[in-house]
């Protein structure tokens, strides 16, 4: 192991890593690595070690380490977790895995093939459609602190994907549309600038919208900023199956 | 997009989980518990005459369809959707098999709630 | 050039891996009893309509020992239901009022749980007070 400040010093933690090269092995296979390790260092600092001391072959995939850029989920412990959010110090003396965010096929080690997620996040709109045709001269929309509050929360979710990692039913079938995303739409429709409601509740009304949900309520749990993505996708099973009945005879009319 | 037919599913499986989780534990404590071993209530409250009579009048009828059905509805949408949970191919032969007994469940109390008359 | 090729993991036992999936399939399972009960008292209206002797049929089957046993074990997963339906409940309610005030999952769940205390507890003396 190579000589540094850390090696002087105090504790190692045994870091499993779920590793795979598709170039090297047909199945993924666990790798453990002995880590020098400080209270403050977070799962990420551990596989930076990993990669910068030990094996720079290990990948992952992270940026901002300060949890607000959504790029270095992974499952440690088995749970959805950000690694730099994560301390090294809660599992000592025992040992963490590491495994790449669940869910979603591996390309590489850590790094999972987000691609679906991607898709799906351009497929809903994520975007303020105006109700009406708006001049720069009408200035900008004014909005209440009632009115923000009702899409605010939603608002927060960073794309981190723990959330899909945390749901079974898109586990068990990605056609799903998924959590994140349908909290995300659901930002939109309840935004009183936005007018585009009704052409997205056409994805919530479907078997891949809000009825592929089974209200396991994993994903609030593990969302790293509050979304509370279950709550977006129930509440809009409420309004998803009123419009069902009530389609023939609200103002609007007409059958879908 | 489809649209899909849950709502229908799902608000009567919502209607008979709200009635079974505010009034499902007395139902079985009263009906299963208290009536067999003659405790806390009268021993004879779900005699055939008490029954016989409660279920003839309008409200015993609504309150017994409503428990049967109800909680048939509630029970089957949930089976159905946990087989897929569990890995069991669901297609529509399971629909209908889960669906469908709780719709016979449903005129089977329907007919049987008809018969004993007003 | 590219030797990409993903891995997609199996999702066999799933629920097996985590205590939060674990409780999810126990709330679901209580489904199957909810049924079970459904079908008892399903039988004792189908007897009920078949006439005296075939209602007491029914009525004395669930006096047997096996009777009270499984009334005991739907008693307790009735319970389990009312609990884990009402922790759902604040999931499928806007939590933001149209004033921009929030309701609390707590108070959401609390209700519930107090409603279905009011519910089980009126029925229980309603029961008692039924004159013979």
């Amino acid at each position: 192991m190579a000589e540094n400040a850390l090696t002087q010093t105090q504790r190692e933690i045994e870091i499993e890593v779920l590793r795979y090269r598709p170039e090297q092995e047909s199945e993924p296979v666990l790798q453990s690595y002995k880590v020098p390790f400080t209270d403050d260092m977070s799962v990420l600092q551990g596989l930076q070690y990993i990669k910068d001391y030990l094996d720079g072959t290990l990948s992952f995939r992270w940026s901002c380490r300060m949890a607000i850029c959504g790029s270095c989920g992974m499952m440690i412990g088995g749970v959805p977790k950000m690694s730099c959010k994560t301390f090294l110090r809660e599992y000592y003396p025992g040992k963490i895995r590491v495994e790449a965010l669940a869910h979603f096929p591996i390309e590489r080690d850590l790094v999972t093939d987000v691609r679906d997620f991607i898709g799906k996040l351009e497929s809903i709109q994520p975007y303020i459609v105006p109700k009406e045709p708006r001049t720069l001269e009408q200035g900008e929309y004014l909005q209440t602190p009632a009115q923000l509050e009702q899409f605010l929360q939603f608002s927060g979710c960073i794309n981190c994907m723990l959330c899909y990692a945390a749901c079974p039913q898109y586990g068990l079938d990605s056609k799903f549309t998924g959590p994140g995303i349908l909290a995300l739409l659901h930002r939109y429709n309840a935004d009183s600038r936005d007018g585009a409601k009704e052409s997205r509740m056409e994805l919530v009304h479907s078997e891949e919208g809000v009825w592929g949900c089974t209200a396991v309520g994993y994903c609030s749990e593990v969302c790293p900023k509050g979304v509370d993505p279950a709550n977006a996708v129930n509440q809009n099973k409420t309004a998803s199956a009123m419009d069902f009945f009530l389609r023939f005879v609200t103002p609007k009319g007409g059958a879908k | 997009m489809k649209r899909s037919n849950a709502p229908i599913f799902w608000s009567m499986f919502g209607a008979g989980g709200m009635l079974s989780a505010l009034a499902g534990p007395a139902l079985v404590f009263i009906t299963g518990i208290a009536v067999p071993l003659a405790i806390l209530v009268p021993p004879d409250l779900m005699s055939y005459a008490h029954a016989h009579a409660f279920a003839q009048h309008w409200f015993g009828k609504a309150c017994l369809f409503a428990f049967v059905s109800l909680f048939l509805w509630h029970g089957v949408h949930r089976i159905f959707h946990s087989l897929h949970d569990i890995g069991i191919h669901t297609g529509a032969v399971a629909k209908l098999f889960c669906y469908g007994g709780a719709l016979a469940g449903t005129l089977i109390a329907g007919w049987a709630l008809l018969s004993i008359g007003f | 050039m590219s030797a990409r090729r993903t891995y997609m993991r199996p999702m066999d036992g799933w629920w097996r891996r985590d205590p939060f999936f674990v409780r999810y399939m126990a709330r679901e399972a209580t489904a199957v009893l909810v049924v079970l009960y459904a079908l008892v008292l399903l039988v004792g209206v189908v007897r009920l309509g078949q006439g005296q002797a075939a209602y007491e049929g029914w009525l004395q089957a669930l006096k047997s020992p096996a009777s009270i046993a499984l009334h005991l074990v739907l008693l307790a997963v009735f319970l389990y239901h009312t609990w884990s339906w009402f922790n759902i409940m604040p999931k499928t309610m806007p939590l933001i009022l149209p004033n921009g005030k929030r309701l609390s999952p707590a108070v959401v769940t609390g209700t519930g749980l107090a409603a279905a205390a009011v519910v089980c507890l009126a029925l229980v003396i309603a029961a008692m007070k039924v004159a013979s």
